[in-house]
């Protein structure tokens, strides 16, 4: 490659002209590649069954662009959301993701602090135990959690699907490593001092310096709740109380070649996440990413 | 830094911690230990167990099913990290040159197939896949004359994983090393640059070693990660485990048995040869690391 360059006769600037597109290529090829399943997907879901067959993206025909815009139909979206009541499972989703990622961050950042800015004896057990605890991994705990909530009587109720989430070792390590350098002893202690009383320094000091980490941790939980399908599958009994993931399973199983329907309920339940996500990527990559990655 | 006295009340910290205490003890500690005892009884669902020592394990050794799911799971590990490292490692180098435009786009629309649940990445692939109907058949019969019966999710079950997986994840780990790249040592590449290094040199000798580290530890997530496979196989085969179980994983089986089956007992075997499994490739990669003086 590099005699290349040597040669009068191929300026350098050309070869890296020339690797340049190569790049370009394979980035839009990929990005290509990346958006594709999706495009097909939401166009699926508008067409007829008919049309879900005959044509690959857009029915063809007499309209604008050379595309048969009247053969569209929201058909799929109305039996959704009509009968098959899928508005309940969307509520259901975003109750479950609310309160699970809202009642964890809270947990976490309590946590997170007591570890980072205390001296007390059975701090490095704790802090041992929590990071011990992120090692494990989770379908080892699903049959145990099952029978302790049999016993408890909470089987088949949100109580039972969000309480088990409310000790993220994984958040109370990451917010004891966001605390222990970003808040400083000497504001904590000038606090004291003026006589804050330990909550309120928690609240209007230590929670405005962790922000980020907590829009972070918010988000980060919300997905993976709304993303679990094994929890509330075997949890959870009553169909009125499916979250979307187990909802979207059981219409593939009930409605198995009725793709232009399949294809709506993928659609609305994949959609909300990708606004989300639009709108606070650096959050969600930094979250993500365990803060080891800046958005 | 010790200090001579203590200006909170003693009991602060802990008020702090209870909350995750109490539900760490009763949600993590206790079912982990419990699942010791599970592992140990047969059980037929939450009511019936028997105490019978071994005998969980002893049959998870000759269970047929379950080195199926363990050959899958393997087989699938190791095949998504070699097709999909040099793939995620490969991206990442082109957005790391600093004459690209739009890197933030690019990085966008990468990452976001990681967002999507592997649920509904299962059930929206399961479409893709199918024969007459399936996206891929359909494109490669119009582009190269392929079999649009081609049976991906009958037969290729395996390949069908993959890329389903690939599309998913390949985003998510360029990530990692774009963020790897980004703190090369530029004064080095510079040196190696005016030493009249070419850019495969420069890639072998100065990047390759700065970046494995990073590489290490993508590679341990991404193992960890297709060892606990089950929901994107389970939905992109229609809830089943495929034809003659060509899409059995761990986590699958763990719940066929403790949940289709009501053997809370079997599936916490199951799940202490999956921790064991884990536990040791997290051991090794930290050995490995270490012993590259890292």
């Amino acid at each position: 490659m590099d005699r290349l360059a040597t040669n009068p006769a191929i300026k350098s600037s050309d070869f890296r002209r020339f690797g340049l597109i190569l790049t370009y290529g394979a980035l839009i090829t990929f990005g290509i590649l990346t958006l594709i399943p999706i495009t097909w997907l939401l166009v699926g879901s508008f067409k007829t069954n008919e049309d879900f067959f005959g044509h690959l993206f857009l029915p063809l025909g007499e309209g604008l662009f050379g595309v048969a815009w009247d053969r569209l139909t929201l058909a799929h979206y109305w039996k959704l959301f009509s009968e098959l009541e899928f508005g309940n499972y969307v509520m259901n989703s975003i109750f479950l993701a609310s309160v699970t990622s809202a009642l964890a961050t809270f947990v976490a950042a309590l946590g997170g602090y007591a570890l980072a800015k205390f001296r007390f004896k059975g701090r490095w057990l704790i802090t041992a135990l929590v990071l011990a605890a992120i090692i494990i991994p989770g379908p080892l705990l699903i049959a145990p959690i099952y029978d302790l909530l049999y016993h408890l009587d909470l089987l088949n109720t949100y109580t039972g699907l969000i309480l088990p989430a409310m000790g993220p070792a994984f958040g109370i390590f990451l917010f004891r490593q966001a605390m222990l350098n970003a808040v400083p002893i000497d504001m904590l202690e000038a606090a004291r001092i003026d006589g804050c009383g330990e909550f309120r320094i928690f609240f209007s000091i230590v929670i405005p310096i962790v922000r980020p980490m907590i829009g972070a941790f918010l988000l980060i939980t919300f997905l993976g709740t709304w993303n679990n399908f094994i929890g509330p599958q075997v949890i959870l009994q009553d169909e009125s109380k499916f979250p979307l993931s187990v909802a979207i399973a059981q219409l593939r199983g009930i409605y198995s070649t009725d793709y232009g329907m399949i294809s709506a309920g993928t659609i609305v339940s994949i959609a909300p996440v990708m606004v989300i996500f639009l709108l606070l990527q650096k959050e969600f990559i930094t979250g993500l990413t365990g803060g080891a990655v800046k958005g | 830094m010790k200090r001579p006295f203590s200006p909170y009340p003693l009991w602060t910290p802990f008020a702090f911690l209870a909350p995750f205490l109490v539900v760490f003890a009763v949600f993590l500690v206790y079912p982990l230990l419990q699942s010791v005892i599970l592992s140990l009884e047969q059980t037929f669902g939450p009511q019936h167990k028997t105490f019978v020592y071994f005998h969980n394990f002893s049959q998870l050794l000759q269970d047929p099913l379950f080195f199926k799911a363990l050959m899958n799971t393997a087989i699938f590990s190791g095949a998504s990290v070699l097709v999909q490292m040099p793939l995620s490692l490969g991206l990442a180098l082109f957005l790391n040159r600093p004459d690209i435009r739009g890197r933030a786009f690019f990085r966008l629309i990468f990452f976001s197939p990681s967002l999507v649940g592997a649920v509904f990445v299962g059930v929206m692939f399961g479409i893709i896949f199918g024969k007459r109907t399936g996206l891929l058949n359909i494109v490669l019969n119009r582009l190269i004359g392929f079999n649009l019966d081609f049976p991906w999710l009958q037969e290729y079950v395996m390949v069908s994983l993959i890329l389903a997986s690939l599309w998913m994840w390949t985003g998510f780990n360029m990530i990692y090393f774009l963020a790897a790249l980004q703190n090369v040592d530029k004064d080095l590449e510079e040196a190696s640059k005016i030493d009249g290094a070419g850019p495969w040199d420069r890639f072998i000798h100065v990047t390759l070693p700065a970046i494995r580290p990073v590489a290490g530890f993508v590679v341990l997530l991404s193992i960890i990660g297709s060892f606990q496979l089950f929901e994107l196989p389970y939905l992109l085969l229609n809830n089943s485990a495929g034809v003659e179980n060509k899409g059995l994983t761990i986590v699958m089986y763990l719940y066929q048995t403790g949940f289709e089956t009501g053997d809370l007992g079997y599936a916490s075997a199951i799940g202490w040869i999956l921790a064991i499994i884990l536990i040791g490739l997290a051991i090794i990669q930290r050995r490995l690391s270490r012993t590259e003086g890292i």
